[in-house]
């Protein structure tokens, strides 16, 4: 087990070289670059600028070198400045995560805390009118554009209804309110965005509970829990649920980086000053530093998340423990 | 003696769009207070299912659809399941021909244990694990009280089966069904459950209903002796009749088939033929294609279990009839 972990371990920073390798390559290789974007349509500069300004980000070096210099940095925990506004990668990214951890924590919180139930509720009660609401409400679910959903509920519970703010997090008068306040304000902005983004994730998981229970629901030892004169409820919620509850614990792992990368189509939807938008924001701008940073951070985020739901199914079934 | 078990024409279905199908389609048995009573056939001949019938406990679509299954005169076919709760485990406890898989891998025995015994007896948690303990030396698992916290996969298929027999005994049931309960195991192991299961027996004074397709299981282990062939019982007597006068043509098959020293097989594969699909059950006595005995009328009537001796039954008109009547 102590081997097996150090091994894991031992990968991720190879992982992590490759992953950045890459994601440099694929910006160096895409048409265009941070300069002439920004200078490259105005007259007014010249050529010999341009190529200045190329000399000052580096971007005249070849590709390797370039690599190279940003790999030193990022060693001593640099992860270089911004090209648009020069201030320092961390700095920005630390601004931008606790927005978008905040409202991935809570939906992801709300999809296990809602999906779960729904999913062992109708494997236990299979064909029932609550199972047979819950297939159809996934249905809807699956099929609804979560994009456009967002927009519904703005429509109606913002607009119409006037019971949420319609966008962004933290206005710059709250400022000025007492901290009850304050939370409250964020509190009703949370709603609209956190209910969004969960609805997609609360389908799938659902279903996805309910099929791992009723797979568990066959097994031999449910069976032999059975003839012991447990009750049918006890047999689902003890002996069925943890089996079936596994590969769920594997999936909350891997939702780790998307709860860190932000959703671009959420954010950008509700205002909300989070990853996804810095991200997106900064590859339209060929802002490599802070593209890099964002990518290492997801890419490390990602083989943390997966070795860390590893970590816990080993924790579950004392078949992997023990081994 | 009065009749603990009382199973009167079961029958089990599964429905399906070619038709229903039905793997035990009426089978009769009673079981006596303290006896062990053995359930012989090929395998995919109903055995099982007509154990799992008795707890109701049928994998889905599987239902019983004619019958009674009467314990102690509670007919528990048509038990409400908060009623049949109270019987599983308390009254009729079953353990299984695969002990591998029959523990929940996910809780340790001591967890699975105490839940048996805290299904059906209201006592403290420290009571129930003190009980686990003693049931567990009961079986013979050496350093009960350590193991209690050990998890399935460190126990060997015997010793599972040994935790299996614990569970099934903690509430002291009145049957205790054992489904083929040495059939995966090796063979030193086969004997020493079998002989557990025989003390237990008889300590606790429980009836056995012993699933068995070994021969030599039901020579040494059981009273009475049921034979089933597709899903049907068709011979049924005291033990040592059915090796010294078997009355019916498939039991005499099975005799024939049984290995000689040193061949051990695990099937009884010895008779001519094969077992015909359930679904396509044969006209007239189900047997028929596989018998050298048949004629003409087995192939058109069937025939049901008659009298043939003293407590000795088989269902085949070519059996003998008792002794003092002419074949009329
Ligand atoms: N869950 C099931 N669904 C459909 N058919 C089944 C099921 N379980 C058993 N059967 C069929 O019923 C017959 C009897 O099975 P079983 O009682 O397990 O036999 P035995 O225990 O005597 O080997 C077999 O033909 C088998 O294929
Ligand atoms: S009834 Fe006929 S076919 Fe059936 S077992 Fe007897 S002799 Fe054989
Ligand atoms: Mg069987």
């Amino acid at each position: 087990m102590v081997n097996y972990l150090l091994r894991r371990i031992l990968i991720i920073p190879v992982m992590l070289l490759m992953i950045s390798l890459i994601t440099l390559g694929v910006m160096h290789i895409s048409p265009g670059d941070p300069a002439a974007l920004r200078y490259g349509l105005n007259p007014e500069v010249s050529a010999t600028a341009l190529d200045r300004m190329r000399e000052l980000y580096g971007l005249d070096q070849p590709f390797l070198t370039q690599y190279r210099g940003w790999l030193i940095r990022v060693v001593s925990l640099d992860l270089g400045n911004s090209f648009i506004d020069d201030r320092p990668v961390q700095t920005i990214i630390l601004e931008r995560l606790p927005a978008t951890l905040l409202l991935n924590i809570l939906s992801l919180a709300l999809i296990f805390a809602v999906a779960i139930p729904i999913g062992v509720v109708s494997a236990w009660r299979r064909g029932s009118f609550f199972d047979r609401s819950a297939g159809l409400l996934v249905f809807i679910g699956y099929s609804t554009p979560t994009f456009w959903l967002a927009l519904l509920l703005i429509m109606f519970f913002g607009v119409r209804l006037g019971w949420f703010p319609i966008s962004g997090m933290r206005p710059w008068y709250v400022q000025f309110m007492p901290p009850a306040a304050q939370l409250r304000d964020l509190a009703s902005r949370l709603v609209l965005p956190v209910f969004a983004t969960a609805f997609g994730g609360l389908a799938g998981l659902s279903r996805y509970a309910r099929s791992s229970v009723l797979e568990v629901l066959r097994q031999d030892y449910v069976r032999a829990a059975r003839a012991k004169g447990l009750t049918e409820k006890r047999v689902v919620w003890k002996h069925a649920v943890k089996n079936a509850l596994l590969p769920v614990v594997t999936i909350m792992g891997l939702t780790l980086p998307s709860l860190i990368g932000g959703s671009v189509i959420f954010e950008t939807i509700f205002s909300w000053p989070g990853m996804g938008r810095l991200g997106y924001n900064a590859i339209m701008n060929y802002d490599y530093p802070v593209v890099m940073g964002v990518g290492v951070l997801s890419a490390f985020l990602t083989l943390v998340g997966i070795l860390i739901s590893d970590l816990a199914y080993a924790w579950i079934d004392p078949r992997i423990r023990y081994r | 003696m009065e009749n603990l078990l009382e199973v009167k024409g079961l029958e089990v279905s599964f429905p399906s769009p070619a038709g229903d199908f039905k793997p035990v389609a009426g089978v009769d048995f009673v079981l006596e207070p303290g006896r062990t009573l053995g359930l012989v056939g090929e395998s995919g001949c109903g055995k099982t299912l007509t154990a799992l019938s008795i707890l109701r406990l049928l994998p889905p679509p599987g239902k019983i659809t004619a019958g009674k299954i009467n314990l102690q005169g509670v007919d528990l076919v048509t038990l409400p399941e908060k009623e049949m709760v109270k019987i599983r485990g308390a009254k009729v406890a079953m353990i299984f021909q695969e002990p591998m898989t029959s523990l929940n891998p996910v809780f340790t025995i001591g967890n699975q244990v105490t839940e048996a015994i805290r299904a059906h007896q209201r006592i403290s948690r420290a009571a129930a694990r003190r009980r686990a303990v003693e049931l567990l030396r009961a079986v013979n698992i050496p350093r009960a009280e350590e193991r209690l916290g050990d998890y399935p996969h460190q126990f060997s298929g015997g010793m599972r089966q040994r935790v299996m027999l614990a569970m099934a005994i903690s509430c002291r049931p009145l049957v205790l069904i054992a489904d083929e309960p040495t059939t995966a195991l090796d063979v030193t192991v086969q004997a020493q459950i079998m002989g557990l299961l025989k003390r237990l027996r008889e300590e606790l004074a429980m009836s056995l209903l012993l699933v068995t397709h070994d021969l030599g299981i039901v020579a040494q282990a059981t009273d009475r002796v049921a034979v089933m062939y597709l899903g049907r019982i068709v011979e049924t007597c005291p033990t040592p009749l059915i090796f010294q006068s078997p009355a019916h043509p498939y039991t005499r098959g099975l005799l024939r088939s049984v290995p000689r020293l040193g061949q051990r097989i695990r099937r009884l594969q010895a008779i001519e033929g094969v077992v015909p699909e359930s679904s396509l059950r044969p006209r007239g006595c189900s047997f028929h294609p596989r018998c050298e005995l048949a004629d003409e009328r087995c192939r058109e009537a069937e025939p049901v279990l008659e009298t043939v001796g003293d407590s000795h039954l088989a269902a085949c008109h070519k059996a003998p009839p008792p002794a003092g009547k002419t074949d009329g």
